[in-house]
């Protein structure tokens, strides 16, 4: 899968089994933010491959509620939100291989299933403590 | 581990278009991954791996 022409048919493959709703709440800046546009192209891209998403957009400098609900720090940011929130963000521009980890991602949502050994499941559902995983990545 | 726990969030974060994030955790290769602004984790590395390191930092 890739964001080239040829990958389209890909993307709508994989997302034409969606079982639930997901919702990608897109956070974007009116200045000062090169790869918005972008950004914004590819997340309402991948939204049109799937009646199963929907998509928000707020003003990371306007909407201060929805920034703080989300937890966002920058722009442009994608959150992957289904019936619950589940703390999965994308910033930066999704393409290359983040493209396929966004789908990637919005397929997890939907299902609920991680996709993770019995044991790591287990290890992970007795966390109490706040944990924030940032994975830095590029798209080739 | 973000679906599973609702006290995990897991961010993707495009490298070369945070050049700050990229001082500030000192990434020079990519992935590399930071739990909790202090755990690093370099590289891909099995499942199981990866799980008990980021969960390392709990408690």
């Amino acid at each position: 899968m890739h964001a080239d022409a040829g990958g389209a048919v890909n993307l709508e493959t994989a997302l034409a089994a969606l079982g639930a709703p997901v919702r990608l709440v897109f956070f974007t800046q009116t200045f000062d933010c090169e790869t918005c546009l972008p950004a914004r192209q590819i997340v309402n891209r991948v939204a049109s491959l799937s009646d199963q998403i929907s998509v928000e957009e707020f003003n990371i400098v306007l909407d201060t509620d929805q920034v703080e609900a989300y937890g966002i720090r920058r722009v442009p940011a994608i959150a992957v939100v289904g019936e619950a929130d589940t703390g999965i963000r994308f910033y930066g521009v999704p393409d290359g291989h983040e493209l396929v980890s966004l789908v990637e991602s919005i397929q997890l949502v939907a299902s609920g299933d991680s996709g993770l050994s019995d044991e790591s499941q287990a290890l992970i559902a007795a966390v109490e403590q706040p944990i924030d995983i940032q994975v830095f990545v590029t798209p080739t | 581990m973000a679906l599973i726990s609702p006290h995990i969030t897991a961010s993707a974060v495009a490298a070369v278009e945070y050049p700050d994030l990229v001082r500030q955790y000192r990434v020079t290769g990519v992935p590399k991954t930071v739990v909790n602004d202090r755990v690093e984790i370099l590289g891909a590395v099995p499942e199981a791996s990866f799980v008990s390191q980021v969960l390392a930092v709990d408690g």
